[in-house]
C-alpha cells in the first residue's frame, strides 16, 4: 500500500474554470438539445450526486464502500411506496422522507460497519447491501424482482416533475447544492477531521477525536445524499427495481469516483459525467465482423479504468493538476 | 504535597503469558519531569500506552487531575488534558506542519461531528484554534517549517512536530515516548532545551534512552526492568543505587 495522498481537496484554477463552463453548459443544454438528451443529462446529473455522496466516504474519509447503492435504491422505493396509483406524491413530503429513510438505513448499517477497516469494510458494506437487495428482490410485497412503478411523478409548489424541464432544473439545483455543501464541508472542522482520519486514524484519536462518531456521521450523511440521488432517479425514470441497489450500481459509483479523481468532490462530479459519456460511446461501438464491440462495453470500460489508474492515479481531474504544486 | 496531575496505581498488562508491565505505580506532578528508563523490552512504551489509554490495562487504576479515568479510551483522556507523543513518528505526513498543528489544535473545542454547525463553519476561522496552533509552532521552534509538508522534513524536525502536535492540544500532562530517538547531537540539544522549557506548567513523563538528556532533565527517575520497577527516586539516589547499576547503567554508560 502506498501512503495516502494529502491535499486532494485543492482545486487547480483549470478545474474551477471547467466546472464554471460545465455549469453554463448545463444551464443552456435543455434549450439546445432534444428531449431524449435532456433526460439523458438529467440521469447523468443524478449519478453525479450519487458519485459525490460516495466520495465523502471513499475520497474524503478513506472508507471504500462497496454497498453504497443500497441507500440510493431505498430512497427510490420510498417514493414508489408513497406515490398513489393515480396521482403524484408531493415532493415536499416524499423527498425528505426518502432521504430520511436512506439516512436511517445508513446510520443502522454504519453503526456496525465503520468499526471495521480496509478490506473488511469493503466486504461488510457489500454484504449488507446484498441483504437489502435480496430483501426487495425476494418479497412480492416490496415489488419483487420486477420492481415498482411510480405512475405519476411527484409535484409540489407548482413544480411538476412530469415536466421534463422542471425535472431537469430541479436535478441541476440539487446537483449544485450537493456540490456546494460537500465543498464547504471539506474545509469545515468536520471535514478536516475526516481528512485526518483518512491519513492517520490512530493519531486523530490520540489528538482527542472520537473517530467512530466521525466515521458514522460521514457514513450517514453519505447515505442521505445517495438517497437524494435515488429519489431523483425514481422520480425521473418512473420506476424502481432491485438493480438500483445492486452490486453493479455500487461498483459503477466507485469507478466514477476513481475515474474523476478522489477526495475533492469535483473529481466525482467530473467522473460521473465522464463515465456515462464513455458508457454511451462504448455501447454504441459497431459490429466488426462477427464481433459486436458495443455488446462488450464492459471490457472497454474496464480497460479504460485500469488505464486511468495506471497513467493518472488522481483521475481525469488529476491530469489537470500541476505536479507537486504544494511543496514550495 | 500537591495533588498529582496523573496517578497510576498497580498498572499491569499481560500479553498472553508475557507480563509486559507488572504492578507499576507512579504519580506525575505539575512542573516536574518524571523520567522512566530501562533496557530494551523493559515495558516502558507499554507503560506509556497504558497511561495514555492507547491500550487497556489488564488491571490497575488511573486518575487524571483527581478524576478516576480507568478504562477511558485515549481520545477522551486527550480531551481531558493528557497529551502524548510517539516513539515512532506518528504525524500526518502528507499535510504541512501548519495543517498538522491546526488539526491537533482544533480537537480541543471541536463540536460533535453530528452537529451541523461543524459542517459549515470554516476550520481556519476559529481564532482560539489558530492561536493554539500558533503557540505550539512558536514553542517548538517550527516557524521556519510552517508550510512544509511533514513527509519531506528531516527526522529531527519531524520529532519536533510530533511534540508540537501534542502541545497544540494544550495538555496539562505530557507523556513523551523517546522524543530524542534517532536524533543527531545538535538536534538533540534543541529538543532538550524545548523539554526543559516545557517543564514549567506541565506534568511530564519522559521515556528516554539518552542518559545525558535524562539526567539533565529529570526531577524523578523510575527504572524498569522486565516490566517491573526496580528503583524510583531522585537522579542522585538512582545513580548510586547498586541494583540499578547492576541491571542497567553499568552496561550503557562508560
Amino acid at each position: 500500500m502506498s501512503t495516502p495522498q494529502g491535499h486532494l481537496e485543492t482545486l487547480p484554477r483549470s478545474v474551477q474554470i471547467l466546472l464554471g463552463l460545465g455549469l453554463i453548459a448545463l444551464l443552456a443544454f435543455p434549450f439546445a438539445g432534444q428531449d431524449f438528451y435532456t433526460q439523458m443529462v438529467t440521469r447523468m446529473m443524478i449519478l453525479a450526486i450519487f458519485a459525490m455522496s460516495l466520495d465523502l466516504l471513499q475520497g474524503i474519509t478513506g472508507l471504500v464502500s462497496l454497498g453504497h447503492a443500497a441507500y440510493f435504491g431505498v430512497a427510490g422505493y420510498v417514493l414508489a411506496f408513497l406515490s398513489p396509483a393515480d396521482a403524484g406524491a408531493s415532493w415536499l413530503t416524499s423527498l425528505p422522507l426518502a432521504v430520511l429513510a436512506s439516512a436511517l438505513l445508513a446510520l443502522t448499517i454504519g453503526f456496525f460497519v465503520v468499526r471495521t477497516q480496509g478490506i473488511y469494510f469493503i466486504m461488510v458494506t457489500m454484504a449488507f447491501a446484498q441483504m437489502v437487495y435480496f430483501l426487495f428482490f425476494d418479497n412480492k410485497a416490496l415489488g419483487g424482482s420486477d420492481g415498482l412503478y411510480v405512475n405519476v411523478r411527484p409535484a409540489a409548489l407548482g413544480l411538476d416533475f412530469e415536466n421534463k424541464l422542471v425535472m431537469y432544473f430541479f436535478t441541476l439545483a440539487c446537483l449544485v447544492l450537493t456540490y456546494a455543501f460537500l465543498r464547504r464541508l471539506l474545509w469545515s472542522p468536520f471535514g478536516r477531521t475526516l481528512n485526518g482520519i483518512r491519513l492517520n486514524e490512530h493519531r486523530t484519536q490520540a489528538l482527542g477525536y472520537a473517530s467512530f462518531s466521525y466515521k458514522l456521521t460521514a457514513f450517514t450523511l453519505a447515505g442521505a445524499l445517495a438517497g437524494l440521488a435515488g429519489y431523483l432517479w425514481a422520480a425521473q425514470s418512473g420506476y424502481v427495481n432491485p438493480e438500483l441497489m445492486g452490486f453493479h450500481m455500487s461498483a459503477h459509483a466507485i469507478m466514477m469516483v476513481i475515474l474523476g479523481g478522489m477526495g475533492n468532490v469535483a473529481g466525482a462530479l467530473i467522473g460521473a459525467f465522464g463515465f456515462e459519456l464513455f458508457l454511451h460511446f462504448f455501447k454504441d461501438l459497431p459490429k466488426v465482423g462477427e464481433f459486436d464491440l458495443g455488446k462488450h462495453w464492459q471490457l472497454w470500460m474496464g480497460s479504460l479504468i485500469v488505464l486511468v489508474v495506471v497513467v493518472a492515479p488522481q483521475g481525469l481531474m488529476g491530469m489537470l493538476r500541476p505536479r507537486s504544486s504544494h511543496n514550495d | 504535597m500537591t495533588e498529582p496531575m496523573l496517578k497510576a496505581s498497580s498498572l499491569t498488562k499481560r500479553f498472553g503469558g508475557l507480563l509486559a508491565v507488572n504492578d507499576v505505580s507512579l504519580s506525575l506532578y505539575k512542573d516536574q519531569l518524571h523520567a522512566v528508563i530501562g533496557p530494551n523490552g523493559a515495558g516502558k512504551t507499554t507503560l506509556t500506552h497504558l497511561l495514555s489509554g492507547d491500550i487497556p490495562a489488564s488491571s490497575g487504576e488511573l486518575w487524571l487531575k483527581g478524576q478516576a479515568v480507568t478504562g477511558w479510551p485515549h481520545h477522551r483522556l486527550s480531551l481531558q488534558g493528557l497529551g502524548r507523543s510517539y516513539q515512532k513518528t506518528n504525524v500526518f505526513l502528507p499535510l504541512t506542519v501548519w495543517e498538522n498543528l491546526m488539526l491537533a489544535a482544533q480537537a480541543k473545542d471541536a463540536l460533535a461531528p453530528f452537529n451541523p454547525l461543524s459542517w459549515f463553519i470554516r476550520a481556519d476561522r476559529n481564532l482560539s484554534v489558530v492561536e493554539r496552533a500558533e503557540r505550539a509552532l512558536q514553542l517548538s521552534g517550527l516557524v521556519a517549517s510552517k508550510n512544509k509538508t511533514a513527509a519531506i522534513l528531516s527526522h529531527g524536525i519531524q520529532r519536533q512536530l510530533e511534540i508540537a502536535m501534542v502541545l497544540a492540544t494544550a495538555p496539562d500532562v505530557l507523556l513523551l515516548d523517546e522524543p530524542l530517538a534517532g536524533m543527531g547531537a545538535a538536534e538533540a540539544e534543541t529538543m532538550v532545551a524545548l523539554l526543559q522549557s516545557l517543564k514549567k506548567d506541565h506534568a511530564m513523563l519522559l521515556v528516554e534512552h539518552d542518559m545525558d538528556a535524562v539526567f539533565a532533565l529529570a526531577d524523578v527517575l523510575t527504572v524498569m526492568v522486565n516490566g517491573t520497577v526496580i528503583a524510583s527516586g531522585t537522579p542522585e539516589a538512582i545513580r548510586s543505587d547498586a541494583k540499578v547499576q547492576a541491571a542497567y547503567l553499568g552496561e550503557t554508560t562508560p
